[in-house]
């Protein structure tokens, strides 16, 4: 497939693993893919199995789905709940379990909950269906607030009132400040985000390597975009330089997608602080809508009950998130938490750092300490 | 509480006593159903294993075969016959390549199939929402009697009722089957051992995209049809050509995915797939690729699985590939000894990963 397979080849990867192996003999690293995609894509084709041993790689809070904190889950299920609402939601969002379960526990028990692949779709629920309430929980990284302000301009240009916007829109960079300024700090580079830099572009990140001294590879999210990325990482710290570097140049421009910017301005404004699953507040880290949007803004159209609730004490998702810990050093990891009954957001998703040691990581883990032979050398099987 | 973190042998050492205590297992937790129970991944067995066939246990039912394989006579000595049923409650009722009635025939043929059946009569039972369409009605009908026919299989009882509206999206259908298995032997999801080979009939995950994409109004421009079909024939002229195969599966609800880990967990053995080697249609790749969902958990309703040992391979694909359901079938991996339960995946880029289970719907990904 176009655009898919060259993307994955084989001979592409071998040379690139060469690559990286001869830079990384010396000691070990850590790098921090910053965003789920890139989790996703490490985890389904195996590419912790294709690096060297002397590279950890670290996975991020850049799943939008997994910083959610339980708090703001509860509201949104709150909001299902009223009489003649219809709650729209992306599909991932529906599994994520609140402090009295999930969404779609709450259709389960009669709320009428819908997912959908755009805000639009959305947007048309609420021209069909003019005598109900449609909401929009809008979620995720600056990837995806573009669609939720464009989807507002255009419910404001309508005039459609029986439409709203549950935002709960996080922006990168104050996360990753957050775990730079983490004091013990175990990381060595960032695999940067690939489609929040589509919208940001480059020059955000630009404190990273003057004030923090660590080296950033915008990146793709195929395989070999991330291979590259992490060859290029190594690349710099070999040749003692600390930049910001775009391995996604097919895609990400400099400046970033300056119209999408612009209507991220137009709808919505920078909350003083917000809560992250596992993260806790962190100042300026998420957006609302802006006040001229209040007609469309859930938060204000109906009552939530608006409680935090904490994160469990024993969990230690914070560390992990921040590379501080790995996710087997954790004290409940395996015991109290496992992935049928999780107690943090990294065991919640699957793609969460925990769960994925779990249900994967732990054969290599194995192999690695003790040499247990894993009869899957290719070539046997397949015609 | 002074923080001591637990070093890497303790936490493999949790991870595998976790492993050893859940293997095989399913627990019910839920208060409430949601449709994760209805999506063939786990959520479905541990409501399975952990009420329905905890309640209902016996030897036949514990074999949690795709159709229940009953002794006639006392030692089976006048043959064995295999019953099964299953409702069909896919929306829309009409779906690119089939619909609800063929789904309805080809389904509890396929269940026959996989226990080496020939089925020999089927019951339909309906259950009708007020106010459907009589028309519509009559479409169903008609696809359920032409299935039935092509398949070479009478529908010899059946059952009416109605209900309010809103009881029901239009209309349900149940279907049930009997057949008689001819051959000695028996197939099961418990027979799977180490060295063994394990085919399919062709491209995966065309059913699931074509009535997603009949549903969901996606807007996408696909070319995909589903691939219903009766697998009687095809799973004859295996066993025909390979008597000694070990198992067959459709791997319907769930996918190929889910499938090959309840034969790994059932034969307590480890399988092992090559990526590049399962078929997978460029349609249903990019429709994947878009949706962010795997084709190996997409629903399939003309698929055969088959575990087979290693010798019989190339009897095994002559005689596939000679029915015209089996033309593009290829073997795509392997059973291993350990870890037992387990299914693995060679990446096309030479990477290794566990595939799971679905683990609750198919449910698209934002990031």
């Amino acid at each position: 497939m176009k655009f898919v397979d060259e993307y994955r080849r084989n001979d592409l990867v071998r040379n690139l693993r060469g690559e990286i192996e001869r830079l990384s003999a010396s000691r070990r690293f850590n790098f921090m893919e910053v965003c789920g995609g890139h989790t996703h894509t490490i985890y389904k084709h195996g590419i912790e199995d294709i690096l060297p041993p002397t590279i950890d790689l670290v996975h991020g809070p850049g799943c939008p789905v997994c910083v959610i904190p339980m708090g703001r889950l509860d509201d949104a299920i709150a909001i299902a709940h009223h009489p003649g609402v219809i709650f729209t939601t992306f599909g991932d969002m529906m599994r994520v379990p609140g402090s009295q379960g999930s969404l779609l526990d709450a259709r389960a028990r009669g709320a009428d909950v819908r997912f959908i692949y755009s805000p639009l779709d959305a947007l048309k629920i609420a021209r069909e269906n003019p005598r109900q309430e449609v909401v929009f929980f809008a979620i995720g990284f600056e990837t995806t607030t573009p669609s939720t302000a464009i989807t507002l301009l255009l419910a404001r240009a309508e005039g459609l009132r029986n439409f709203s916007v549950f935002c709960n829109h996080v922006t990168i960079i104050p996360a990753m400040k957050a775990i730079l300024d983490s004091p013990d700090l175990r990381l060595d580079g960032f695999i940067g985000p690939g489609h929040v830099s589509t919208i940001i572009g480059l020059r955000p990140y630009e404190f990273v390597a003057r004030d923090y001294g660590k080296p950033v590879v915008i990146s793709g999210f195929e395989p070999i975009d991330i291979i590259q990325g992490i060859y290029m990482i190594l690349k710099q710290i070999d040749e003692g330089r600390c930049d910001i570097e775009n391995q996604y140049g097919r895609v990400v421009r400099p400046e970033g997608n300056l119209k999408g910017l612009e209507v991220m301005r137009e709808t919505m404004m920078l909350r003083p602080y917000f809560e992250w699953r596992g993260l806790g507040f962190i100042s300026q880290s998420a957006l609302k809508l802006r006040p001229e949007f209040a007609p469309w803004d859930a938060e204000l159209k109906f009552e939530v009950p608006g409680l935090q609730v904490a994160d469990p004490k024993a969990c230690q998702c914070g560390e992990v998130l921040k590379g501080v810990i790995k996710p087997w050093e954790c004290r409940v990891f395996g015991t109290a938490c496992t992935p049928e009954t999780p107690i943090g957001t990294c065991m919640v998703s699957s793609e969460g750092a925990c769960a994925a040691y779990f249900n994967y990581g732990r054969f290599s883990l194995a192999a690695q300490r003790r040499q247990v032979h894993l009869n899957l050398d290719p070539g046997t099987g397949g015609s | 509480m002074t923080f001591k973190p637990q070093t890497l042998d303790e936490a493999l050492e949790k991870i595998e006593k976790v492993r050893r205590i859940r293997q095989g297992k399913f627990y019910l937790r839920d208060d409430t159903i949601t449709m994760s129970h209805g999506s063939g991944g786990k959520a479905m067995h541990n409501l399975i294993d952990g009420l329905i066939g905890a309640t209902f246990s016996n030897p036949i039912l514990d074999r949690l075969d795709d159709a229940a394989v009953i002794p006639l006579g006392d030692q089976g000595q006048n043959g064995r016959l295999a019953f099964t049923t299953d409702s069909y409650v896919v929306s829309p009722l009409f779906f690119p390549g089939g619909d609800i009635g063929r789904l309805a025939i080809h389904g509890t043929i396929n269940d026959l199939a996989t226990a080496g059946a020939e089925p020999l009569a089927l019951s339909v039972a309906l259950i009708l929402e007020e106010g459907l369409s009589m028309d519509l009605l009559r479409r169903v009908i008609d696809s359920l009697k032409s299935a039935a026919d092509e398949a070479g299989v009478s529908i010899v009882t059946g059952d009416t009722k109605v209900v309010d509206r809103g009881s029901a999206d239009q209309l349900f259908i149940n279907t049930a089957g009997v057949g008689l298995i001819h051959r000695p032997g028996h197939l099961s999801t418990f027979h799977a051992r180490s060295g063994d080979l394990v085919l399919i009939n062709g491209p995966v995950g065309d059913h699931g995209i074509a009535v997603m994409m009949a549903r969901e109004a996606l807007e996408l421009e696909l070319d995909v049809v589903s691939d219903t079909a009766p697998l009687h024939s095809l799973a004859a002229a295996l066993l025909d050509a390979v008597p000694e195969a070990r198992c067959l599966k459709d791997p319907t609800r769930g996918g190929l995915a889910t499938c090959l880990n309840e034969i790994a967990i059932n034969s307590e053995v480890g399988i092992a797939l090559t990526e590049t080697a399962i078929p997978v249609s460029p349609q249903v790749r990019g429709a994947c690729e878009i949706l962010g969902i795997d084709p190996l958990t997409i629903a399939n309703e003309g698929k055969l699985v088959a575990v087979i040992p290693a010798a019989a391979e190339a009897a095994a694909l002559a005689a596939l590939r000679g029915h015209p359901l089996g033309r593009q079938a290829c073997t795509i991996g392997e059973v291993i000894g350990e870890p037992a339960g387990m299914v693995f995946l060679r990446t096309e880029i030479g990477g290794t990963r566990v595939l799971d289970m679905l683990v609750g719907d198919p449910l698209p990904r934002i990031c």
